[in-house]
């Protein structure tokens, strides 16, 4: 069963193209890969605490941080929306089947983009 | 328990070195320190009631102004120009109002979840990721500082979240304060050559804000409440 499942998440990743193994992203991320798959919304919501609460803001570590450096681009170069299946958080979140509100307010292109 | 950076390590500051795979030695950025009151001073002598630079400013900056398909009367108000008049004298004067970052805020006494509330260096906020738009605050300000996104917000700056269901007001432009920098409003007014309002901090005896409010003693808003704004207005 646990043989089974594995094999169904792994080609549910190969399918959403989430394992990312040809994709290389600038930079190093603030944790490795299995590390950020697992435990992104509590690294997330322990940061969103601590910026909004006591002002703590260390440069690329917040949402921003995330979207700016995980931009994935359309055809025409231009960064995607959340609005887009293809953007990064999206990869994973329509096959997981898991709504998440961030960009109610957080902006979803890198810094600066509007 | 495998190898990971805590998640203290991951909000440290800048300063990382890759110890071996999955370890970070990072150096810890410290949260606001206490002690310190951030306040405004607004020279109303110097503010002109044709002038809206500084609430321009703010709207360009945070992105409230965007919004279009809003009705009047619930468009998000993060500063205002208000005309203060002296039913004795007569006397008119025009005078920007925003949070007044009070001392004793009303709008955290009555906040139901938490979300608003005082941060150790003075400054009043609301934390949308826990407002849940009951909207007590905005009954409770004696100054008309808050306002509500009732509609679906697409756009917004990096910067600077908003979203609908939330209340939001003037953070004293918390991110820029945070990074050594000063509020835009102040900016604003600044470039256009009034420089009507000082920032500062209001516990340290010899900031140049503290330094002219013992020399000209400012009124505050209300001071019939004694909420103890941190925002105050000189010539008022």
């Amino acid at each position: 069963m646990r043989v089974l499942l594995a094999a169904v998440s792994i080609l549910s990743m190969l399918v959403t193209g989430a394992l990312g193994a040809e994709r290389t992203w600038p930079g190093q991320c603030v944790a490795d890969r299995q590390e950020m798959r697992r435990n992104h919304m509590d690294l997330l919501m322990h940061t969103r605490d601590a910026t909004v609460r006591q002002g703590v803001r260390p440069a690329g570590r917040g949402l921003d941080g995330c979207v700016t450096c995980h931009a994935v681009k359309d055809e025409r170069g231009v960064p995607v929306t959340v609005a887009d299946e293809r953007h990064f958080c999206n990869s994973c979140h329509i096959s997981a089947a898991v709504r998440i509100d961030c960009f109610s307010c957080h902006s979803s292109l890198p810094g600066g983009a509007r | 328990m495998t190898a990971c950076p805590s998640r203290r390590a991951l909000l440290a500051g800048a300063a990382t070195t890759l110890l071996a795979p999955g370890w970070l030695l990072v150096a810890a950025q410290a949260a606001v320190p206490t002690g310190r009151r951030w306040g405004l001073l607004i020279d109303t002598s110097k503010c002109t009631a044709g002038c809206d630079a500084c609430v321009r400013a703010c709207a360009a900056e945070y992105g409230w102004g965007d919004a279009t398909q809003v009705r009047s009367d619930q468009a998000p108000r993060w500063i205002r120009k208000v005309e203060a008049k002296d039913p004795r004298s007569g006397a008119v004067k025009s005078l920007p109002v925003m949070c007044q970052h009070c001392a004793k805020p009303p709008c955290v006494d009555v906040c139901p979840t938490g979300a608003s509330f005082k941060r150790a260096d003075g400054i009043v906020l609301v934390d949308r990721h826990v407002c849940i738009g009951c909207r007590f605050c905005m009954m409770a300000c004696p100054f008309g500082a808050r306002s509500f996104v009732h509609e679906a917000v697409t756009g917004q700056r990096a910067s600077a979240p908003r979203g609908m269901g939330t209340v939001e007001a003037c953070h004293l432009c918390v991110g820029r304060v945070d990074a050594g920098l000063l509020p835009v409003c102040l900016e604003a007014c600044r470039s256009e050559g009034r420089a009507a309002i000082l920032f500062g901090d209001l516990n340290d005896p010899d900031s140049a804000i503290a330094r002219r409010i013992a020399e000209i003693a400012p009124a505050r808003l209300r001071p019939d409440l004694r909420v103890e704004p941190g925002v105050h207005y000189g010539g008022l």
